[in-house]
């Protein structure tokens, strides 16, 4: 896996230009997924529809990074602190202030939005793979940090903590899972179109201005600094929410689930569904949750060397990732109305 | 009279009847993942990740169900032991313990790997009441029977340990001066902690120093050095066996002798006494609850021999060096133990039952002494560890079999 990363940050200057129109799927396709995505849990299995969940987590976060890198050209292996931080927000919350667990999303959003942002500014100094480098450091700190000695009283130390799974509102006669399912999807349907937007708009230009031309983006007049800095905190506060939203699903915090792993397959996951391409950020995460359990299937002694040849062949084939797949898709189906 | 006699035969004839037949009812009962011909056991491990190094108990417990069922299965069931891997990342396994309960439909979920990880599902096997068996933990929350009714540990407690040793140093050694040396984890906070509320009120004023690494540095030897400088004359090492082999052969080194206590982990003669020396290894007081397949006092032993013949047959490429090979051997037969008691009632609360009711069980693993014990209210089954003494080239058992008693 790591390889794979090096070689990303390794070419980490070229970002490609993706034009604003190319980064979204068009409204009647959005609209089919999301009437599938509604209507599936009805189908399978509670144990699928958490997996789905997962899914949908992981990729708000890679959405995140996607902002981060697609947008506005800047790396970050980090990205597993500040779910770390969203993570623990929520968990502690809920469990030591009896917190609603809705309730601690934008606070858990709005805690790694502050930290993203005050990270940004002096990462600012720092671009391409030195940013790479530096948001890494970040990300290999921050399971020690949660398990310092004097936060153990709120983070549960190297134990973690425990959060109650909450069950349906209003009395609905629906299950813990499928609840959280829609709950999720709401989110991150919410967090999708207010991406959308965000790229459709003047910062979300003056950021891929800044991708594409730092020089010429500030000849244009375009705050450079500001904006990296605000991409920044944008992408961090989202991940926070995608870190919220892990622990309520997942019911658990602990150092281990944040490791530096879980940096790299968030990246991993931005590569394959296709830098700059939203919607493949979801593409992305169900690689990551659903190819390691194909790639154990394989073999279980080497699962991660099965894994890696599944990458390499991901990679070699569609070196665009999902956004190639979908581009050819639409060109053949182009081709039949023809 | 004879009337009276006449109803009481007739109605001992009903008796029996109702009593035979619900016999027959109570022999065969199912509960998801067991039938008249299998029984589905499922299990999570590390086998990619920070510690895939425990992926072997994995693999051994896979070898040893197949050598189960190659004679003839349990009761005339198969065992089908599906394993999954969850990379010691939380997430993923409450994502696999939730395959094995809903997609698999597994009758119990048996050994799986890590505290984290462990408790990441026990709250939701608890509410499955499904049963989370012989925890591969040393953490000590796993005894904690009125909370958590469908989880049961399996080892000896890192807790207890150092309460072993500590109650051993304030016998033997009153006034020691202690220097510990821990890793900087759960495991070596667990440790640490049994070994401070083993001391109690003393603890503060017999440790002058506690000294912590990471698992990330190369060498130890600093922290051995520093150790030495602070006049400790009893060593307390918490290290996993790459750093215990350094410790041990850096005081060697440095010419320091202090009363040295190695902690369980590190106990085995092939990983760690060997490459740091026999000569260096001398008098280093230690645990134990398995045997030592590299100690050449078992060379002769039934348990050990029977062990050998399994490897050979049914897992030829295991590390016989490697203490997890034992581990999971040892684990397994005690997972075979109470699916046999279960007899035809394969019922996921007959299988709590069973595992919580095993007496005085001895495994060919287990020391001499050592025994497996359960009740409804002790879900540790293996509490008492012997402490030996590194004597020549081999452990030497001294003492009684000690039990700590640090509980849920």
């Amino acid at each position: 896996m790591s390889v794979a990363a090096e070689d990303t940050v390794t070419e980490a200057p070229a970002v490609e230009a993706v034009p604003k129109r190319a980064m979204t799927l068009g409204t009647g396709t959005s609209l089919v997924i999301l009437a599938a995505l509604l209507v599936t849990p009805v189908f399978v299995k509670n144990f699928v529809v958490f997996q789905m969940t997962m899914v949908m987590i992981y990729g708000i976060a890679v959405l995140a990074l996607n902002i981060l890198t697609g947008g506005s050209g800047q790396f970050s292996l980090g990205q597993s602190a500040f779910y770390a931080l969203g993570a623990y927000t929520s968990a502690v919350l809920m469990e030591n202030a009896n917190m609603n667990y809705a309730l601690t999303l934008p606070i858990a959003g709005l805690v790694s939005f502050g930290a993203g942002y005050l990270f940004g500014k002096p990462a600012l100094r720092l671009s391409g793979i030195y940013l790479a480098l530096a948001t890494f450091a970040l990300a290999v700190a921050m399971p020690q940090l949660l398990k310092l000695h004097f936060l153990e009283h709120w983070t549960g130390g190297v134990q973690g903590l425990t959060v109650m799974k909450p069950d349906a509102p209003f009395g609905l006669p629906i299950g813990q899972d499928k609840w959280l399912y829609y709950f999720t999807l709401a989110i991150s349907v919410a967090i999708y179109v207010g991406s959308v937007n965000l790229l459709r708009s003047r910062s979300g230009r003056a950021l891929m201005s800044i991708r594409d031309n730092e020089i010429a983006a500030s000849a244009m007049g375009v705050d450079v600094a500001q904006y990296k800095t605000l991409a920044f905190g944008v992408s961090a506060g989202i991940t926070g929410i995608a870190g919220g939203l892990s622990a309520i699903v997942v019911a658990f915090v602990a150092p281990d689930s944040y490791t530096i792993n879980l940096a790299i397959a968030l990246f991993l996951g931005m590569v394959v569904g296709g830098v700059g391409w939203l919607p493949g950020s979801f593409v992305g995460a169900a690689f990551i949750i659903f190819v390691p359990n194909i790639a154990e299937s394989i073999s279980k002694g080497l699962s991660g060397a099965v894994f890696g040849v599944l990458l390499f062949i991901v990679i070699f084939l569609v070196p665009h990732g999902a956004r190639q797949v979908a581009i050819v898709a639409q060109q053949m189906l182009g081709k039949l109305k023809n | 009279m004879s009337t009276i006699k006449k109803l009481a035969v007739v109605s001992t004839a009903f008796g029996l009847l109702a009593a035979s037949s619900s016999g027959v009812l109570a022999q065969k009962k199912y509960d998801p993942g067991a039938s008249d011909t299998e029984i589905k056991i499922g299990n999570i491990m590390p086998y990619s990740g920070p510690a895939s190094a425990y992926g072997v108990i994995g693999k051994t417990e896979e070898a040893y169900f197949r050598k189960i069922n190659a004679e003839g299965g349990v009761n005339g069931r198969k065992i089908n032991f599906i394993s999954y891997d969850d990379a010691y990342s939380p997430p993923k396994t409450v994502e696999q313990a939730r395959k094995l309960v809903e997609s698999d439909e597994v009758l119990l979920v048996f050994n799986p790997l890590g505290t984290p990880p462990n408790t990441a599902i026990q709250k939701y096997l608890n509410s499955k009441k499904v049963p989370q068996l012989f925890v591969a933990t040393g953490a000590t929350k796993w005894n904690d029977p009125k909370s958590f009714p469908w989880t049961m540990g399996w080892q000896p407690n890192y807790q207890s340990e150092t309460q072993i040793y500590a109650k051993y140093i304030l016998k033997e050694k009153p006034n020691a001066k202690i220097g510990i040396l821990y890793q900087n984890d759960d495991y070596g906070k667990d440790y640490l902690k049994g070994f401070k509320d083993g001391l109690g009120a003393k603890a503060a004023s017999m440790i002058v120093l506690e000294e912590s690494y990471e698992v990330s540095e190369p060498t130890i030897d600093s922290h051995i050095v520093k150790l030495k400088a602070s006049g400790a004359d009893v060593f307390i090492n918490i290290t996993t066996p790459k750093f215990a082999a350094q410790a041990i052969k850096k005081n060697a080194e440095i010419g320091w002798k202090p009363l040295h206590f190695l902690n369980n982990v590190s106990a085995s003669i092939g990983a760690v006494i060997k490459p740091a020396g026999m000569e260096n290894a001398q008098d280093i007081i230690s645990s134990q609850y398995l045997k030592d397949p590299t100690d050449a006092q078992w060379k002769n032993d039934a348990g050990l021999k029977a062990w050998n013949e399994f490897l050979d047959k049914y897992y030829p490429e295991a590390n016989r060096a490697d203490a997890n090979v034992m581990f999971g051997y040892t684990v397994a037969q005690g997972l075979v133990h109470v699916l046999k008691a279960c007899g035809d009632n394969l019922t996921r609360e007959n299988v709590m039952k069973q595992a919580a009711s095993i007496k005085d069980l001895e495994l060919g693993g287990l020391l001499p002494g050592i025994k497996v014990n359960t009740s409804a209210t002790d879900f540790a089954p293996i509490s008492s560890v012997q402490l030996i003494k590194f004597k020549g080239d081999t452990w030497e058992r001294f003492g009684e079999i000690l039990s700590g008693d640090a509980g849920g």
